[in-house]
């Protein structure tokens, strides 16, 4: 075990899948001997040579297009897209192209690409950076949209996504890569997809969630623990497709939920999440589906994430209404 | 203001467009024209080569029929590009791969595809796009210019893995001026990846003619921008371009990465079968003036001085051919319907909790 960090975490599953199997390529801008902008892939080239691990042209439907292309020749791609507020450049490859590879050739060919992209407010980037555009994809059928919360379940699910034959699209919280750490295996484990994780157990409300507001859950679920409140945190994990039996089994559980997500309101998974509850699970409801979420505005001026973000003090009041509903 | 006349921006532009002109073999009364250009093909392959011309414009004409009649769906008509389609495939070996565009059909079938999936593939039928391992290539692409960025990951793949083959991929003119055309091709460069590129310059996009897409004189030229060389074929010319072609996947193979090859071409037929009407924006002169030029007749003289080709000759091809459409088009219908569980069973090689659900549903709706 080793204390990491969860860019630390992202870097191991990377090294430890570069030499598991020989069809693993990571290719993206400034990945190579710059080692990424965030240092995700730093050393990989130097270990494992140019042809594993090197750098594209400026074009993000280019770096698509490649990774479709190379996973035809029988590649296991890990493309980066830089911010993932650039993914709209590459929209169709992703999801008009790898997304529907297989049911469009009847299964007679995978796509095993897992395309690693950051985003996520709470660090003052320029413009169309941080960005929560996860709801896109997760309504895109044919691919699996991963989102780890902490450094243990980074490297287990960046583990399991490049070893899928399904494609996946791995998104990285840029608050989350240095903000704390976690006790990390040194060797190759896999945390499950389509798998959520019980963060913390609880009884009165569950809350469910993923990326960083997971940590402003855990926050919220000390700061109410005190007004005994009992609060139960399911992190999603994989936001789609859904794991629907965990998260029906926590709210007939507990009678009362609330949905946190960073994105704003119409985007993001949470509407999606609250519709299958409502679908399968009203009768186990106290209470009205609660939902936390950023307001239906632009992503913020970098000095109005403050305002902006949805954070613990939110989800504290939230889960109250709830709880005393 | 005296030293911005250092700069002769006409000159600039002259320069631009002048070192693409056109490579031709044979003229259009199937004369040589240039010798150099005339390769080295057998009788036998020259008429084989012939006899795939003659095939794909009886497909042509069938195809037609039979979407008129309501038994095929998609179709875009290939009648007047067989040189452009045929003569270019000619040059290929079955372990190169084909990344085809929507209007690239013939070249498939005579890839592997069987010609019933290429009918199934017309009708919106999945078992059209079940292909067999062996079979290198995907089904025709709709989103224009995504095969181009494609291609450059497989010629990259084929690189990587020291195969001696290329990718080959084809868009149209309209096609030129995407995003991903520009992308492809540039990735490629970069990598100095094995991959010939054709665009198939038929003078139209749907009803945009060819100078409403770029002020460059020819599409060949774009290859400047990606550093590769880019040349213009007379694309109803079945010797010049089986000769380019078969030059440019040697050059690209020897590892001198990707070439670009326009080919100046001409459909005689609609956009597509769904509604288009040519008449709003091609004139009768226009039509006459391309089938004037038409790659079967210059190809059938220039066979028919060697002693290679007759009428009864071609009459074969043409029964053989409707016989094989008449004979796939009943295995097409014998295809059992389609349904929504097996669609779902192909999404995923591990099945989500929602997908598991839906085939449970739908399975059980499919037994009543």
């Amino acid at each position: 075990m080793a204390q990491m960090t969860m860019i630390q975490a992202i870097t191991d599953a990377l090294a430890c899948e570069l030499a598991a199997d020989e069809n693993v390529v990571m290719f993206g801008e400034d990945v190579g001997k710059n080692g990424g902008v965030f240092r995700a892939t730093e050393g990989l080239q130097e270990k494992f040579g140019e042809e594993r691990v090197f750098d594209t042209p400026l074009a993000e439907s280019g770096i698509g297009g490649l990774a479709f292309g190379l996973a035809l020749e029988g590649y296991r791609p890990v493309p980066e897209i830089q911010f993932f507020g650039f993914v709209f450049e590459t929209m169709d490859e992703v999801v008009a192209q790898m997304a529907r590879t297989r049911y469009r050739m009847g299964g007679t060919r995978n796509l095993p690409i897992t395309i690693r992209s950051p985003f996520g407010g709470g660090v003052h980037t320029p413009e169309l950076h941080s960005d929560n555009l996860e709801g896109l994809i997760a309504q895109s059928p044919g691919i699996r949209v991963v989102i780890p919360s902490n450094p243990y379940d980074a490297k287990g699910l960046l583990i399991a996504s490049i070893r899928s034959n399904d494609p996946v699209v791995f998104l990285e919280h840029m608050k989350l890569y240095r903000s704390f750490r976690d006790e990390v295996p040194e060797e190759s484990y896999v945390v499950p997809l389509d798998k959520a994780g019980i963060t913390r157990e609880g009884k009165d409300v569950s809350i469910i969630t993923y990326g960083a507001m997971v940590r402003e859950s855990i926050k919220a679920a000390e700061v109410l623990e005190k007004e005994n409140i009992d609060v139960e945190i399911i992190d999603l994990r994989t936001v789609a497709p859904l794991d629907l039996e965990t998260i029906l089994a926590s709210v007939e559980k507990t009678g009362r939920v609330v949905v946190v997500q960073e994105a704003q309101k119409q985007a993001g998974v949470g509407a999606q999440v609250a519709a299958e509850i409502a679908e399968r699970s009203i009768l186990s409801l106290e209470a009205p589906i609660g939902r936390i979420a950023a307001p239906d505005t632009i992503f913020p001026f970098g000095q109005a994430e403050g305002a902006w973000l949805p954070n613990a003090k939110d989800i504290e009041d939230k889960v109250r209404e709830i709880a005393n509903f | 203001m005296a030293k911005n006349k250092t700069i002769d921006f006409q000159a600039l532009l002259d320069k631009a467009h002048s070192d693409f002109p056109m490579y031709q073999a044979l003229d259009k009364d199937g004369n040589v024209v240039n010798e150099a250009l005339v390769p080295d093909l057998t009788d036998d392959e020259l008429v084989e080569l012939m006899t795939r011309m003659v095939w794909s414009r009886v497909l042509d004409q069938r195809s037609t029929a039979l979407n008129r009649q309501g038994r095929l769906g998609f179709f875009a008509p290939t009648a007047g590009q067989e040189a452009s389609q045929l003569a270019s495939h000619f040059a290929f070996e079955k372990e190169d791969v084909l990344l085809p565009g929507y209007r690239d059909v013939p070249q498939l079938i005579q890839h592997g595809l069987p010609l019933t999936q290429a009918f199934l593939w017309s009708r919106g039928h999945a078992a059209g796009n079940y292909y067999a391992e062996d079979l290198k290539a995907l089904p025709p692409q709709i989103i224009i210019g995504a095969q181009y960025v494609q291609a450059a990951g497989v010629a990259l793949g084929l690189k990587m893995r020291k195969k001696p083959n290329v990718v080959f991929t084809y868009t149209g003119d309209g096609g030129s001026s995407q995003g991903d055309f520009y992308e492809g091709i540039n990735f490629a460069g970069a990598y100095k990846a094995n991959a010939v590129f054709f665009i198939q310059n038929n003078g139209f996009a749907i009803s945009t003619p060819r100078d409403k897409q770029t002020a460059a004189v020819t599409l060949a030229q774009k290859a400047v921008s990606a550093g590769i060389p880019g040349i213009q074929v007379d694309g109803m010319d079945p010797l010049a371009m089986y000769t380019v072609t078969k030059m440019a996947r040697d050059w690209s193979i020897a590892g001198n990465g990707p070439v670009l090859i326009e080919a100046i071409t001409y459909r005689y037929g609609a956009h597509t079968l769904s509604g288009d009407d040519p008449t709003r924006y091609r004139s009768k002169e226009m039509d006459d003036e391309w089938v004037a030029k038409d790659p079967l007749i210059r190809f059938r003289a220039y066979l028919e001085a060697k002693g290679l080709w007759n009428e009864e000759k071609e009459n074969e091809v043409i029964e053989n051919t409707k016989e094989e459409i008449k004979v796939a088009i009943a295995e097409a219908d014998k295809q059992p319907k389609q349904k929504v569980s097996d669609f779902l069973k192909s999404m995923f090689e591990v099945q989500p909790q929602n997908i598991k659900e839906q085939i449970e549903f739908y399975e059980a709706k499919e037994s009543k």
